[in-house]
């Protein structure tokens, strides 16, 4: 994306949890911009904070001490121009795959909502589907549905938590391109926590690199090279080998 | 048969029947040997319907039992599922009503006759509000539990979309929480049909658990009083079953996967 204008500023995010009485610190002083229109991808170990930091972009949760800014306005709870894709578990089981891409539109006109029920159902690859509950889906078709649903309120910001990790692997090959071209086509501002670094060198324009936990920026990493990207190139595997260096995992298992 | 093999149509039908064929004639014979002159036998019992069917008691007495298990259960869901959402939604009101609720909820219905004879007096209130209570409390803790347990993400999706508290409550926590809600209800069904039957054995003088203690004073007519307990035994057969049907709406069927 040539545009560089911010879209999110986190300025010094701090964040503990408290429970039975000892502080556990989970995020330290966490400084990060993200341009609007850019894919954003947050690597680290498990369990360092990484979702704790989409959730409190998200507006889920409140940093202990500093702010996240998305339009230069501060975060203060959640709201539908920014939506979190949890992983699959998220669509709702009590809706059809309509009813669920059709949940967020409540305040729009009739006509509006089927036109955008129709166009994200399509974009999605669910069509034949709407009348389907998610229990009759598969676990690729239901985190499409749930991406679908985020789509449909037409956010400007997508904050994806693991979004792949439950599915199988050749499934979240297609999911990945599906993204990206959906990226591509509506040019949305993402933001996607992994723990794949591949994942992660595969679809971002930069990869944040966070330490263990309590979690501050190790380093963060321009993925300079074009869509669609050649996997085997000596620039992806330089990229993602220096990922693995930064985590201090070795090159052989 | 292979236990594993999905049993056929006509072997789901044949086993309980010849279940209940065993059952009949197992009594019919006990009754023979046993040469009592007490209890009837089946047939005896089947004539007995005959006749409540032609003195039109049948109908009246069913229709009446009935009519006050709609009253009382239907009262019951009708407050208890708006409480039991408000205080499962907020958990400090729960904390506070929760001690007394656990303790009103042990107390059988039959506890509560002298009180409710004070309150309505001898007659139909009275039977409607002990059903009313037997069927109350199931309802509000399978909501609360059922509140409680909506995983959290649905309700932080809901809150991404912009729901109001309403909005949220409505449309995400109930439908959530449905699955729950009618496993509560069906509970409640059951005790309410039990809780007829004494209820209308102290306070009026119609339907079916009248009719077992009216029998038996009466004239000792015990085919009557065990005729009146196989229809209280069938149709609350019929209701659990008729309540069953419900899980197999697709907007609740997810909940019930489990389930055999």
């Amino acid at each position: 994306m040539a545009i560089s204008e911010t879209k999110l500023s986190a300025g010094r995010i701090t964040m503990a949890f408290q429970r039975d009485g000892k502080t556990t610190p989970v995020l330290n002083d966490i400084s990060l911009e993200v341009a609007r229109g850019e894919f954003l991808c947050i690597v680290g170990p498990s369990g360092c904070g990484k979702s704790t930091l989409l959730s409190a972009m998200a507006g889920f949760l409140s940093p202990s001490s500093g702010e996240i800014r998305i339009d230069g306005q501060t975060v203060t709870g959640p709201d539908p121009r920014r939506i979190f894709v949890f992983q699959e578990r998220g669509v709702f089981p009590w809706l059809t795959v309509e009813g669920n891409i059709e949940f967020g539109l409540f305040a729009l006109p009739r006509a509006e909502r089927q036109k955008r029920i129709s166009h994200y159902i399509k974009m999605v690859g669910l069509t034949g589907f709407e009348r389907a509950y998610p229990a009759e889906l598969s676990g690729g078709m239901k985190q499409r549905l749930e991406v679908a649903r985020a789509l449909a309120v037409n956010p400007d910001m997508l904050l994806l938590d693991e979004p792949f990790g439950a599915l199988d692997s050749i499934t979240r090959l297609t999911m990945r391109k599906e993204l990206l071209r959906i990226w591509e086509a509506e040019g949305n501002t993402v933001v996607f926590v992994t723990h794949d670094i591949d994942e992660a060198v595969q679809l971002a324009d930069r990869v944040v690199v966070l330490s263990d936990r309590p979690a501050r920026i190790q380093q963060i990493v321009k993925v300079d090279i074009p869509h669609p990207r050649d996997i085997s190139s000596a620039r992806y595997l330089e990229l993602r080998n220096g990922i693995f260096e930064q985590l201090g995992l070795a090159h052989a298992i | 048969m292979n236990s594993l093999a999905e049993p056929r149509k006509w072997e789901r039908l044949l086993w309980p029947l010849l279940a209940v064929a065993l059952f009949l004639a197992f009594w019919h014979y006990s009754v023979v040997w046993t040469a009592t002159k007490v209890f009837p036998p089946p047939l005896t019992v089947l004539k007995g319907v005959g006749e409540l069917a032609r003195k039109g008691l049948l109908w009246r007495y069913t229709g009446d039992s009935l009519r006050r298990v709609g009253l009382g259960f239907g009262t019951a869901a009708l407050l208890g599922i708006p409480l039991g959402l408000t205080l499962g939604w907020y958990p400090a009101a729960n904390q506070v009503v929760n001690p007394v609720l656990q303790m009103l909820r042990p107390i059988s219905p039959i506890a509560w006759i002298p009180v409710s004879i004070i309150l309505f007096g001898v007659g139909e209130t009275t039977a409607v509000f002990l059903i009313f209570l037997a069927a109350f409390f199931p309802v509000v803790v399978a909501c609360i539990s059922g509140v409680a347990s909506v995983p959290a993400i649905y309700r932080r999706a809901g809150r991404n979309f912009g729901l109001s508290p309403l909005q949220l409550l409505t449309k995400v926590v109930f439908p959530a929480a449905l699955p729950q809600i009618i496993i509560g209800l069906r509970i409640a069904l059951g005790i309410a049909w039990v809780v007829v039957v004494a209820a209308e054995m102290i306070a009026v003088d119609s339907g079916l658990g009248y009719l077992v203690i009216d029998a038996r004073n009466s004239g000792k007519r015990y085919d009557l009083v065990v005729a009146a307990m196989l229809l209280i035994g069938l149709i609350g057969l019929a209701l659990d079953l008729g309540f069953r049907r419900l899980r197999t709406i697709r907007s609740v069927r997810w909940g019930f996967r489990d389930e055999s």
